[in-house]
């Protein structure tokens, strides 16, 4: 792409976002398998709407299908946002059926792999044409630097998609926040455990100041 | 791809070095299509130059396409992350300093690759024959 291309789409993006001001904003709930994704999602719209987003679980690759909760109205210190949020299925460069097994029987498991893998190209889709800023979460008791967390930030990254990075699983005894902040210091770190709520006010905070 | 000759015989997996030179005038669905090619095949592709993020991401949704029970589970793709601050912004591009493709890329099967230590200057692989 020339420069000049890249200019102009890199300003149309911008004021694209400036003046959408009334459109509630999309915003893509991202991040690798089981990372608290939809427990982010639900704990989220619940606070702001009563309602939840989707069905969690301990076996990866619950989420399978991108799921959007519209017009959640954020109110902090003053200032409110309304976002839409997107929740999608855990991205990863590989989904093995066996992985399942143990859990289900093997159709039921190659259901589920072959439905993982459609999800994970959605999450992919949303990614390049429809959110407006990402909300990227990780496993805080788990190692950040892998492939998918650093091809994904740098995917967002060359988007100019606004991205806040959300520690999650703070009550797991072996999670590091400094972890994440050292491998990602591009973007701010928000700690929180989505499962047990703490943290929220500075999650709202933080949604509210980078999305609004 | 050429075909490697008098390799029949030889129990190995064949790693192929992909020069930036010789991806440069390639589109990215020739790029991808080159890798997962030779991934399906069994082997190790390295690419000294590495794939931008938009064929990172296309990358990700083909191989997805292709995953099939018992035959193929995907692929691991190792680079080494960037460290500091990121520098594709778009004062970055503008001032030639974006080098976010510049990087040795690791692509293999998922099922005869995996990677035991990685950080910001190494990369550690065990490759098996599978």
């Amino acid at each position: 792409m020339g420069l000049f291309t890249e200019l102009k789409d890199s300003i149309s993006r911008v004021t694209d976002r400036l003046f959408s001001e009334q459109e509630p904003k999309r915003i893509g709930i991202y991040g690798p398998p089981n990372a608290g994704k939809t427990t982010l999602a639900n704990r989220i719209a619940r606070d702001w709407t009563g309602d939840a987003v989707g069905a969690e679980s301990h076996i990866p690759h619950e989420t399978r299908r991108a799921r959007r909760k519209e017009d959640v109205e954020i109110e902090r210190n003053g200032k409110t946002v309304t976002i839409d949020i997107v929740d999608t299925p855990g991205v990863t460069t590989k989904v093995d059926y066996e992985e399942f097994t143990d859990e289900m029987d093997k159709d039921d498991a190659v259901r589920r792999s072959r439905e993982a893998t459609e999800g994970v190209a959605e999450a992919m889709h949303w990614l390049r044409e429809d959110v407006d800023g990402v909300i990227y979460v990780l496993d805080s008791a788990e190692d950040p630097i892998t492939q998918v967390n650093t091809m994904l930030i740098g995917i967002i990254e060359s988007r100019d998609l606004p991205v806040l990075i959300f520690a999650n699983k703070i009550d797991l005894d072996d999670s590091s926040v400094k972890r994440i902040e050292d491998a990602f210091p591009q973007h701010k770190t928000v700690p929180l455990s989505a499962k047990e709520g703490e943290n929220m006010d500075e999650v709202y905070e933080n949604i509210a100041e980078y999305f609004g | 791809m050429p075909e490697a000759t008098g390799t029949d015989d030889i129990d190995g997996v064949q790693i192929d070095l992909i020069s930036g030179q010789r991806m440069e005038g390639m589109a990215s669905m020739e790029k991808i299509r080159m890798i997962l090619d030779g991934v399906h095949d069994g082997n190790i592709v390295i690419l000294e130059e590495g794939l931008t993020p938009d064929e990172e991401s296309k990358l990700i949704e083909v191989t997805m396409a292709e995953i099939s029970p018992d035959e193929f589970n995907g692929i691991e793709i190792e680079t080494y992350p960037r460290s500091g601050p990121s520098d594709s912004s778009l004062l970055g591009r503008i001032m030639g300093s974006d080098d976010s493709t510049a990087k040795l890329t690791v692509i293999g099967p998922a099922n005869q690759i995996e990677t035991l230590h990685k950080d910001e200057t190494l990369i550690s692989a065990l490759v098996s024959r599978n």
